[in-house]
């Protein structure tokens, strides 16, 4: 066997050396000369309609070198997968913190004073923040298409294998319990920060702080550029720039990131200092207050989860039902990729052979949510694995040998019907079990994951 | 405008600064120091550390007049590539940075420990890295790296 070159062996941290001496080189540390400031009006309320925004008096301001309002977006509109988002808020705003106008200037301080100098006159809306509220008839609409996600034509993502009904029959206990797992702000230290420089010919480089690079990319090429659904409005916003922008007009460095843990996959900072670029024709840096970072960035979401399991004396999980629902805040953001994977998983690793699983996502007038440290399967594993326990209390069954009687294997099915080749779920437990010196009856010392009978 | 003047890792600097201008503005944004971070500007999360005449400062909260006349060390006045000081070892050693954001701050907060007590206990250490948060959450090996760089220091009879 060749030497393992990797694996076993201590390697130096990747700019470690950077760390140390302070050598790294975060967005923040990249000085422009000349570049502006820029700081965001934003919503002051969580759910409203812009009826008047006049931004003449923050313009005249001296040191105000622009500002810009969803009327200098060239595409408004964008989204991981569902364009439902805009870079500054258009007739309505749906969560408290959402940006409306920008302004860019000589100091943060005249950039903070000329966004008290915006005109705004917002009609208060009636919010709803409780996922169970906002899909009861008459709730509060966040969006007018209403406040649930549509999978197709269901108003939530179904993963079914067997039959749930049958399976209930045959168990001779059902278990039901609620799980509730709470939002996380991700709080980096380093808080969102954009530093977009004009270069010759209208292009834009923009210093970021994401490891998605491309998935921005695809996003600022879609506001900047000629988006599917530019409008005619485009002709006017051509003052800024010659033609619509593409991906070889915009040079995108991502910096030493100073923590993400997901929330820097997503686009915060760098549309709009890239617009006030544009419009201002100068280096401009947008950098979030430890508030906007807690208050206005993307977060994860929280998740109400409910189990009802179909148990046969001898610990037999046959039949498994599950309902959860997400609750997105006011955009859909990567929520439709988060509860696919979270239908995928949330029944956890057992064999089960009726499963039912119903995801749905629900709009609430809150900040958007998306990616964090496993998306949608940290929650549905924490639910999941509770909920083990508490059948284990139940049946009287020790929650080692619960996991193991439903353990599964090789060329078991999950609940999207996928056969897995191999599984190795016993041998882990079995060698978890030895480390944590926990007893094991001999019965379950001396299971594999063979494939069980058909 | 007030004239500052200030030592900043042995180097004299004479800059016109706002009366309320911050030492961590000051520092990053008119002599480009910047490993001092702002990860707060509230004094809460000690990423922009430095000592002030040998003390431990947060530069975001000093208002940059109140160093006229001292001399402030950073990270980078700590030591640098190819003489680097036991704590920047032994912090690369033992792994105590994973983004690094907060790496400079609690650099500065060992070097403020181990100035005044050479052979920190635990809890000692843990005190004095209180006023720092690392949202990677690398405490323990930060610890590590600082229990390391205390040794080594020891080992050559005081400080670098």
């Amino acid at each position: 066997m060749s030497e393992l070159k990797v694996v076993g062996h201590n390697k130096p941290r990747y700019n470690g050396l950077g760390h140390v001496t302070g050598e790294a080189r975060y967005v923040d540390d990249v000085f422009v000369p000349g570049t502006l400031a820029v700081k965001a009006l934003r919503s002051p309320v969580h759910k409203g309609i812009i009826k008047k925004l006049d931004t003449s008096r923050a313009e005249a301001l001296p040191g105000v070198h622009g500002v810009v309002t969803c009327e200098d977006v060239p595409c408004n509109t964008y989204g991981y997968l569902t364009l439902d988002q805009c870079v500054l808020a258009e007739g309505a705003v749906r969560y408290k913190g959402e940006p409306i106008a920008a302004v860019a200037a000589d100091t943060v301080e005249i950039a903070n004073e000329a966004v008290g100098l915006i005109d705004m006159e917002i009609e208060k809306q009636t919010p709803v923040f409780d996922p169970v509220e906002a899909v009861k008839p008459g709730a509060p609409l966040v969006r007018p298409e209403g406040n649930v996600l549509m999978v197709g034509e269901r108003p939530y993502r179904l993963v079914y294998n067997g039959d749930i009904e049958a399976g209930f029959a045959q168990a001779d206990e059902i278990i039901e319990n609620d799980f509730f797992f709470p939002s996380q702000e991700h709080a980096p230290i380093e808080p969102q920060v954009s530093l977009a420089v004009p270069t010759e010919d209208s292009r834009l480089t923009i210093y970021t702080v994401t490891q998605g690079l491309y998935f921005l990319l695809k996003q600022m090429q879609r506001i900047l550029g000629q988006g599917e659904d530019v409008s005619e409005r485009w002709s006017k916003r051509h003052q800024y720039t010659h033609h619509g922008m593409g991906f070889s007009d915009i040079k995108y460095i991502s910096c030493d990131v100073g923590g993400a843990f997901g929330g820097k996959t997503e686009l915060h900072a760098d549309a709009i200092a890239a617009l006030m670029a544009l419009k201002t024709g100068k280096p401009c840096k947008w950098r979030w207050t430890r508030e906007e970072e807690q208050l206005c960035s993307m977060r994860h979401s929280p998740w109400l989860m409910h189990f009802k399991d179909g148990v046969t004396k001898d610990g037999r999980i046959v039949a498994r039902q599950v309902f959860t629902r997400h609750d997105a805040g006011a955009y859909t953001g990567l929520s439709s990729y988060v509860v696919d994977k979270h239908a995928f998983y949330v029944a956890g690793p057992y064999y089960l052979p009726n499963v039912q699983v119903k995801c749905q996502v629900v709009y609430t007038n809150k900040v958007p949510t998306g990616a964090i440290r496993g998306f949608g399967v940290t929650p549905g594993t924490y639910a999941c694995e509770i909920q083990m326990n508490m059948i284990a209390e139940k049946m009287g069954i020790d929650p080692w040998e619960l996991r193991f009687i439903n353990a599964m294997r090789h060329h078991d099915q999950l609940a999207t019907r996928t056969k897995l080749d191999s599984v190795y779920l016993i041998e882990t437990m079995q060698r978890l079990a030895e480390i944590a010196d926990h007893p094991l009856d001999e019965k379950f010392k001396a299971m594999d994951s063979s494939p069980r009978e058909a | 405008m007030a004239l500052l003047e200030i030592k900043v890792n042995g180097r004299q600097y004479r800059v016109e600064v706002d009366p309320w201008a911050n030492l961590l503005d000051v520092l990053r944004e008119k002599i480009f120091i910047t490993s001092p971070k702002a990860g707060c500007e509230t004094g809460d999360c000690g990423a922009c550390n430095v000592l002030i005449d040998g003390k431990l400062k947060r530069a975001c909260l000093t208002n940059a007049l109140t160093a006229n006349g001292s001399e402030i060390t950073t990270v980078e006045g700590v030591g640098q590539k190819g003489a680097l000081h036991p704590i920047q070892i032994q912090f690369y050693e033992n792994y105590a940075s994973q983004c690094g954001f907060c790496t400079p701050g609690m650099i500065m907060a060992s070097k403020a420990l181990l100035d005044d007590n050479p052979t920190p206990s635990d809890p000692e250490i843990k005190e004095a890295l209180s006023g720092n948060l690392c949202r990677c959450t690398g405490y323990v090996n930060i610890i590590k790296a600082i229990k390391a760089a205390a040794d080594d220091m020891s080992g050559q009879g005081g400080e670098q």
